[in-house]
């Protein structure tokens, strides 16, 4: 069969960097699943983008659609007969629908009854007919920010200019949001012109004499040459922060590296300042000695060539100059702001509308810091500095070079801590406060800093609760999942034995201000939003999920007991009579669901010997229990009374004519099964 | 090339465009987009094209003249055409190279933005123009105003006279710009940068403030009541102002904050909607083939 190669480019106003690469595997995959799902077959796939377009080209395209035999089932043979023999309404009406005639029937047995089939042949349609819906396509394409522009309803990433369409050496006509297809592709807005495309393969090197690098691969590879080539000629380390490439990448379509410098006095700012003005500010790429000292020069990539680099160069660091100097003013007047002050500013401070100001958030903070110190036994010199850290971490907010690079909150709080005289410990816990800063981040690494990051965090999240402003789907503003896995990566990597319904109960309570909700509800809702983030905690250690179910049913006492009782569960189930044990455990648990009235048990009514041993078993748990066994020894406990309770369902009737005796026998199972649902809903394991 | 040439470099071009060429709107505000011009003219489906020089005030952006980037007031140029053409990027880099800036000699790039005012209700998307690392230009689809879809869109280019300048004349200091020969930013605007960012910080009396804001807004709802938009928009710029100056001498305490953006907003919306109302009272007057629907 004949084939050709398909071309489809999309000519758009610049589209924003990060969405890029996204949007070009969208197209590629859309046209690789129409062409799937119209029984066209096809060769290599290639796809393309720049600010100004995204292109896929498929190669090999059959001309024609596959010839599709296919067997169509229709009614059973008893509709499909009458009385007499005769073919039915329905049985003409099916042959119809698929352009057959009853003369074409035959019957297939499916299940022991008889169908009426026909075989159906479509012929293939030619290909570029299909194509015709390569406009929908186009249209069907989604993003996460769309736009209306002229007085179009279409909503798209940005305005489409033009449209490149080919099949073969063929035009396919579309025609989206007023934009006709044509093979005039464009290249580099200022380096190239208008170009047609002949045929689809001659794409890219058409595109490229036109100073368009279409392939976002081969711009990468230039930028990352360039800057080697660089890093040798200088002598340099320039440090590759894959985000910022790709961002530079998808930002220019034909790139050149070129390099600028400023004033050597600006190195005495601290380096993250420096670092953040040139990497979120500008995009450029820092420069660093063989040692990781910051140079007093920067890495850019142009879009476009050569020719006038020195102007280029002058521009850049002009733009550099004006915002070091603004960084320098910055530095030098927070460093006169004493951190009281900071602290009365925060008054005027909205953290948010209903939740109040960063002092109200503050007071919070350091409510809380108390009492987790309390909890965890942090006493002398280190409570002291931990509780002060509660007390001024977020007054760098209030300085002028937070508020212009807000990622630096915390950083430059330890900076001017330690300026302001704090104890070093003091300002190291400001900035791991907010730590992690990111999904899998860095960890605070003293107990201050924990502490006060928890503490931040627990608040931040009772707060919104409280507010019934819970995240959902892909809604999360105030990235309240993150925080909610920065509290529990704190707590295991502390190893901590806090207990974590009463840390949830004690945030909530402090919002009791402004919270349009009971406590209890908001408690539930949090408990349930912190089991989603144990759960995918648990499914990456690999535990089973019906034991990740069991032991999530349990009371969350605290974190690392949580994940130990997974642990234990996932390592033991492999081992001879967990499976009898699980079912020991899990009967007790289901009888004990019929107790209706609870009484105190009275010994005197035991009738037989195992009952007798089963009671002493378990009141020595229950003494035991209250003394804080670790979990290990739990679970061996409550498995050792696999014998006990076997013995006792075999010589113990529950379920007697006696009220008396029958309460008391359920009472007492009912404060057994407490005693293991306590560890884990053991009848939730699945055991073979 | 100074100040002054510039400006008249940048009417003549969107003149020949077809801009109407009008002059800054006499009431202080704190952006071009404020401008009846822009944030009236946005509304509706009636077509609009229009290019004007406006001085934009921020109170709390005051350095006493002496910090070599900020300003009390600076200029903006401002360009809306409505609805957008399709070949707006163009026309813009024309412009650039209408002031003498060949992109070929430099590195230009459309580098997203989008921007949102939510005390005006206005939200749109675009790039911010980068010229050799500089932003110098924002570039805005609306996509709504006062509240209201924008149907059709209008593009917003605001040139920041000043920051364009200290490129074109390679000057450090934004006080060191030649207006026109022989008078420069000092000359002009030293003596004012210094007093009002006194005024604004230190002498204003914010007893008479707040009473003027109260006064201003009630002024705006009565007149809107009689639908006389534009006479209401006057008064809803002049709260605007008043915030300012009070939200820059830190008078207005967080709670009250909140209450007075949210004051202003509905006076932006209210007006939106009567400006709408009344057009359509007046069937749309410029309302030609291509324009755009009615709003719902």
């Amino acid at each position: 069969m004949n084939k050709s190669d398909l071309l489809l480019e999309i000519g758009l106003e610049e589209v924003p960097a990060r969405f890029l690469t996204h949007a070009m595997n969208q197209l590629a995959e859309k046209v690789k699943q129409l062409l799937t799902e119209k029984n066209i077959e096809f060769g290599a796939v290639q796809s393309y983008s720049s600010p100004r377009r995204l292109a896929v080209l498929i190669e090999d395209v059959s001309e024609k659609q596959l010839d599709l035999h296919e067997e169509v089932k229709g009614p059973s043979k008893k509709v499909a007969l009458d009385a007499e023999g005769n073919w039915s309404k329905a049985a003409i009406g099916f042959t119809r629908g698929q352009g057959k005639s009853v003369e074409d029937i035959y019957f297939k047995e499916i299940n022991g009854v008889e169908y009426v089939h026909v075989e159906k042949f479509t012929k293939g349609q030619d290909t570029i007919a299909i194509l015709s819906s390569l406009g929908e396509l186009i249209t069907s394409l989604t993003f996460p920010k769309n736009m209306r522009w002229a007085n179009l309803d279409i909503r798209y990433i940005r305005p489409i200019r033009w449209i490149v369409a080919l099949f073969g050496n063929e035009i396919i006509n579309l025609e989206v949001a007023t934009v006709k297809s044509g093979r005039a592709s464009y290249g580099h807005r200022f380096l190239g012109e208008r170009v047609e495309i002949p045929t689809a393969k001659e794409y890219k090197q058409l595109l490229l004499s036109q100073y368009v690098m279409a392939d976002y691969k081969d711009r990468k590879a230039v930028i990352l040459s360039q800057i080697h080539q660089l890093e040798k000629e200088q002598n340099w380390l320039i440090p590759i922060d894959e985000d910022l490439l790709e961002e530079v990448t998808n930002l220019v379509e034909y790139p050149t590296v070129l390099f600028g410098s400023f004033d050597e006095d600006y190195l005495q700012l601290p380096k993250e300042v420096l670092i953040t003005t040139m990497k979120e500010h500008q995009r450029y790429f820092p420069v660093t000695d063989s040692n990781g000292n910051l140079l007093a020069y920067f890495v850019t990539v142009r879009n476009g060539d050569q020719n006038h680099l020195e102007t280029v160069r002058k521009g850049n660091e002009k733009v550099l100059r004006a915002r070091l100097q603004d960084a320098v003013f910055f530095y030098e007047e927070d460093k006169k702001l004493s951190i009281e002050k900071a602290l009365n500013k925060l008054e005027h401070v909205v953290y948010h509308e209903e939740i109040g100001t960063y002092q109200d958030k503050l007071t919070r903070i350091q409510e809380l810091s108390q009492y987790i110190v309390q909890k965890v036994g942090i006493n002398g010199e280190e409570e002291k500095q931990t509780l002060r850290a509660a007390e001024i971490c977020k007054f760098d907010l209030v300085t002028q070079m937070v508020d212009e690079f807000t990622e630096l909150q915390g950083i430059m709080g330890e900076k001017y801590a330690k300026i302001a005289g704090e104890a070093d410990l003091v300002a190291l816990a400001i900035n791991e406060h907010y730590m992690p800063r990111f999904s899998d981040g860095q960890l605070p690494e003293s107990n201050a800093g924990a502490i006060v990051s928890i503490a931040d965090k627990l608040d931040t999240l009772a707060s919104f609760f409280a507010l019934n402003l819970i995240p959902t789907g892909s809604q999360d503003p105030y990235s309240l999942r993150r925080q909610a896995t920065g509290i529990v990566q704190i707590l295991l990597q502390k190893g901590w034995n806090l207990d974590f319904t009463s840390l949830l109960k004690k945030g909530i309570a402090k919002t009791s201000g402004f919270s349009k909700r009971g406590e209890e509800e908001v408690l539930n809702d949090l408990l349930e939003f912190f089991k989603l983030r144990f759960k995918h905690l648990l499914n990456e250690r690999q535990v089973r999920y019906d034991i990740i179910e069991a032991v999530l049913e349990a009371p969350i006492t605290n974190v690392k007991s949580l994940i130990t009782k997974a642990d234990i569960l996932q390592a033991k189930k492999e081992e001879s009579g967990f499976k009898e044990d699980m079912e020991a455990l899990s009967r007790v648990v289901n009888i004990a669901s019929k107790a209706e009235k609870i009484v105190e048990i009275n010994a005197d009514l035991f009738e037989n010997e195992s009952e007798r041993v089963l009671y002493n078993e378990f009141v020595k748990i229950e003494n035991a229990a209250s003394q804080s066994l670790n979990d290990e020894q739990y679970y061996a406990q409550l498995v050792a009374l696999n014998k006990p309770i076997t013995n006792y369902f075999d010589q113990t009737m529950i379920m007697v004519d006696d009220e008396n005796i029958r309460n008391n026998r359920l009472s007492f199972m009912r404060k057994l099964a407490d005693l293991i649902l306590y560890f884990a809903h053991f009848q939730n394991i699945i055991v073979k | 090339m100074n100040i002054q040439n510039m400006i008249l470099t940048l009417q003549k071009h969107w003149s020949e465009q077809g801009c109407v060429l009008m002059q800054a709107y006499d009431v202080e505000k704190g952006a071009g987009t404020m401008s009846p011009y822009t944030f009236l003219r946005a509304i509706g489906p009636e077509p609009w094209k229009v290019a004007y020089v406006e001085p934009s005030r921020r109170p709390a952006d005051g350095r006493y003249g002496e910090n070599p980037n900020r300003l009390y007031q600076h200029h903006q140029f401002q360009v809306i055409m409505k609805p957008s053409p399709d070949n707006i990027q163009e026309l813009y880099l024309d412009s650039l190279r209408a002031l003498g800036i060949n992109p070929l000699e430099h590195d230009i790039r459309f580098v997203e933005d989008n921007w949102e005012n939510p005390s005006l209700g206005c939200a749109g998307l675009g790039w911010e123009v980068w010229l050799d690392g500089m932003e110098i230009t924002q570039f805005t689809y609306f996509q709504q105003v006062g509240g209201l879809e924008c149907k059709p869109v209008s593009i917003e280019i605001t040139y920041g006279i000043e920051r364009l300048a200290s490129y074109i004349q390679d000057k450090e200091n934004v006080f060191d710009l030649e207006w026109t020969e022989g008078f420069t930013v000092r000359d002009i605007f030293g003596q004012p940068e210094y007093e009002h960012s006194k005024y604004a910080f230190e002498t204003s009396d914010e007893e008479m403030l707040f009473q003027l804001f109260s006064t201003y807004e009630k002024e705006a709802h009565r007149q809107m009541e009689e639908g006389l938009v534009h006479p209401a928009y006057d008064y809803v710029l002049k709260c605007s102002h008043v915030f300012n100056l009070l939200d820059a001498k830190g008078a207005i305490s967080v709670t009250e904050r909140t209450g007075y953006i949210a004051r202003c907003r509905n006076l932006a919306r209210k007006v939106a909607k009567t400006f709408y109302e009344e057009r359509e009272k007046l069937g749309f007057p410029m309302l030609t083939n291509g324009g755009g629907n009615t709003n719902e």
